[in-house]
């Protein structure tokens, strides 16, 4: 707002070259690289998806062979899930926020944070390298054995470059804990943690325990390759169905990767744009915990066809249905914080409320997949397709964009352009809802995924779902470029322009190296907004 | 904040963003468990299919299990456990600060763990010799036993004993780092976390190979 509260020396001036940042230690600055090197994931595996959407503008496979679709969604899958919505809120807000938010001055190992930065650009390297080369079209999935035994694409390549983006995810999560645990500001006990803290560490927990397993997977998968040993291999006494149980056991809590840490955005969100105290606070702690926990136990669910016991697939469901309790518990509580609150309409804000709507729905249909009888009847079709872009695309982009526009201030001390801001969500929200809408209802009807040719009558909702896909394309160029442009024009921000209680909001923006000049002691509870003098916002 | 500072000038070892050492000590050494609790998920995913597998086919994984030589696995044990005892030397060693015993318990370490991995080699090159390596040249031939379950054990044997040399061969990179740390003057009575990090990994892949050893070699044995 006014250029007195601009700092003469902060993170991102403290020093200059490019040696200052590929070999700094400074959480900030990691963050920034995470920023722009996922970016960089996100429209590679978004040009992935603009091939399909128009191949699926018409009913014949005119576009593209069926070997070279396959290749397309399997890199679009790859790219979006490993390489940009993993590592996303934790990686890129989490790296920034954790230190500030503990009110320390790093995370507890800053060198293997730098580490797993190169490691998810090494893995995304090796990985864009096996596109380059050929591709591979086993969707992301890697499912056994076409892809130990048939596929004759780059598997090897993509595996060995998730599994090493995997050991980046792994220390991301190792050192979230450790500083959680070990780094709190004096009087930052548990319960005065903001919520995006509570639902990183559960992340994090996640990371660290289901991350591995995968890892030993993908290199089962490569060794099979390799040396023609059969572990996953029904044709030398192997078993695939034991290939989906591992892979699963990650990749169904990796979606809780996904979403927890977006959770946490939105907690804070809703809470300081409507000037309140998150409703029921541990309730919404401990709910973040029982996600991580319970996700540990629901994998089963992605394999009700695949042959598994009547008796198992039975308790998988029973258990996938209690995962909702908690999602549950969340959603009425961010709903709760606006009763009687003070609410504004700043673009965060929209982006929150876009978040809860889309993620309500995504966690309602989820609740039709994780039904036995109904599951028979949608596997492998666009539901679940929709299915999981509205809880991965319209619950975790959209709060991680949220997230952005709200800690945009902090990370560049500038302010990105309101009315724009505003446009883009409303844009993202209309173009996302076109875009997978109609997928509900074309997989509920009968079109299977994964294929580049439909029948003529599917063709309608197929262009409407091509339509929203160039909108919400618009939508994410939007903010690329104000964002972009606020670096140079975006008014000075101020160390709090929204009069937000959180201790990154205590210090100057953008925080000095060290993040505080004087180490904060926190003597209340989070989102205190009683306390605070009336008020708004200086933005 | 220059109280802080100062105080940080007069601790070497202790990193800018830690208030002090007991504080880098205690996270050091809670990142280093929690990296082996993702160890442990990592090896208990290959634990987890070998035991599926050993029981849908358990005849040809109780037959060729016979074909691994159970005295040459006991003999490795018992290396890979003395290497566990120089370590825990080792780090005493390194909490009372005497330097010449923590690089000479460091090397004794190093030593055994090369001796395991050289009698692990013999093994293999063993296997290698009778064809018992999976791939299109694998013989087995025993009555009654599909040659491909043996497959099937020998393929889980030599990635669960190679996913474990691997480590070991990590664990000798470590040992000799920390042999040039101390060497250097660099692990003391005040400082010697490193060294004791290295030793809980060190441990924890001899635990791996206390559970791979009767999993492959002694379970279902007949003679």
């Amino acid at each position: 707002m006014n250029n007195v509260d601009q700092p003469r020396e902060h993170y991102l001036n403290a020093d200059y070259g490019i040696k200052s940042w590929l070999l700094t230690t400074d959480h900030k600055r990691i963050g920034i690289l995470y920023l722009l090197l996922i970016t960089f994931f996100f429209f590679i595996g978004g040009a992935f998806a603009t091939v399909i959407r128009l191949e699926l503008i018409t009913p014949a496979g005119d576009l593209l062979t069926s070997d070279t679709y396959n290749k397309m969604f399997t890199m679009h899958g790859i790219m979006m899930v490993f390489f940009f919505l993993i590592p996303s809120v934790p990686a890129v807000l989490g790296n920034f926020l954790v230190p500030l938010m503990v009110g320390a001055k790093d995370l507890a190992f800053p060198k293997i944070n730098l580490l797993s930065w190169y490691l998810l650009l090494i893995g995304g390297l090796i990985t864009l390298y096996s596109i380059i080369a050929g591709g591979v079209d086993t969707g992301w999935t890697f499912y056994t054995p076409f892809s130990t035994t048939f596929s004759n694409t780059h598997v090897i390549g993509a595996a060995v470059g998730i599994l090493i983006a995997g050991f980046s995810s792994i220390f991301t999560g190792l050192n979230f804990i450790v500083t959680i645990h070990r780094m709190r500001a004096p009087g930052l006990t548990w319960f005065r943690l903001p919520l995006f803290l509570w639902s990183n560490y559960a992340a994090a927990i996640i990371m660290v325990l289901g991350t591995p397993v995968v890892a030993v997977t993908l290199v089962l998968v490569a060794l099979e390759r390799v040396l023609h040993i059969g572990i996953f291999n029904p044709a030398l006494g192997g078993d695939p169905v034991l290939f989906q149980h591992m892979f699963w056991f990650y990749s169904h809590p990796a979606v809780y990767i996904m979403v927890l840490p977006a959770m946490g955005v939105v907690s804070e969100l809703i809470s300081v744009f409507s000037r309140k105290s998150v409703f029921g606070y541990k309730f919404v702690a401990f709910a973040s915990v029982a996600i991580a926990v319970f996700g540990f136990l629901v994998w089963g669910h992605h394999m009700f066809v695949a042959g598994i016991s009547v008796y198992s697939a039975l308790v998988f469901s029973l258990l996938s249905y209690l995962v909702a309790v908690p999602s549950a518990v969340k959603v009425f509580n961010w709903t709760a914080t606006l009763y009687k609150g003070s609410i504004s309409y700043r673009t965060p804000m929209l982006y929150a409320f876009g978040f809860i709507g889309l993620f309500t729905m995504g966690g309602l249909t989820g609740l039709f997949t994780a039904a036995l009888g109904i599951d028979v009847h949608i596997t492998d079709t666009y539901f679940v397709v929709a299915h999981f872009h509205y809880i991965m695309v319209g619950g975790t982009v959209m709060a991680y964009l949220g997230g952005m526009h709200y800690w945009w201030p902090k990370i560049t001390g500038r302010m990105y352009p309101e009315g724009w801001a505003r446009l883009s969500a409303l844009v993202i929200f209309l173009g996302f809802n076109l875009t997978f809408f109609p997928q509900f209802v074309l997989g509920y009807v009968g079109m299977p995924r994964r294929y580049h040719a439909y029948p003529p009558e599917f063709q309608v909702l197929n262009v409407m779902s091509s339509a929203g896909a160039s909108i919400l394309a618009v939508g994410y160029v939007l903010p690329m470029v104000y964002f972009l442009w606020s670096l140079r024009y975006g008014k000075h921000a101020g160390p709090n322009p929204w009069g937000a209680t959180g201790l990154e909001w205590q210090t100057t923006s953008p925080p000095p190296t060290h993040n505080f000049h004087e180490t904060p002691t926190v003597t209340r509870e989070p989102y205190d907004y009683e306390a605070l003098p009336e008020g708004g916002f200086d933005a | 904040m220059t109280h802080n500072e100062s105080s940080v000038l007069q601790v070497p070892n202790l990193q800018s963003h830690f208030g002090d050492m007991a504080q880098q000590k205690e996270s050091a050494s809670f990142g280093m468990w929690l990296f082996l609790v993702t160890e442990i998920m990592f090896f208990g995913g290959v634990f987890c299919a070998y035991l599926v597998a050993r029981l849908q086919h358990f005849t040809g994984f109780a037959a060729g299990s016979n074909h691994l030589d159970v005295v040459v696995g006991a003999i490795n044990t018992a290396v890979l456990l003395t290497s566990s005892f120089t370590m825990v030397m080792a780090v005493h060693s390194a909490q009372v600060g005497r330097r010449r015993s923590i690089i000479f318990f460091l090397i004794l370490t190093l030593l055994f763990g090369s001796a395991f991995l050289g009698i692990k080699g013999y093994e293999w090159h063993d296997h290698w010799e009778k064809h018992e390596v999976p791939g299109p040249a694998f013989h087995f031939d025993e009555p009654n036993i599909a040659a491909s379950n043996a497959q099937l054990f020998f393929s889980f044997y030599f990635a669960m004993t190679g996913l474990h040399a691997l480590h070991m061969v990590i664990g000798a990179g470590l040992l000799i780092w920390m042999i040039i740390k101390a060497y250097g003057g660099g692990i003391t009575a005040d400082y010697h976390s490193p060294v004791e990090n290295v030793g809980l990994y060190w441990h924890f892949v001899d635990i791996v190979w206390i559970f791979l050893f009767p999993l492959l070699y002694l379970i279902s044995r007949k003679h």
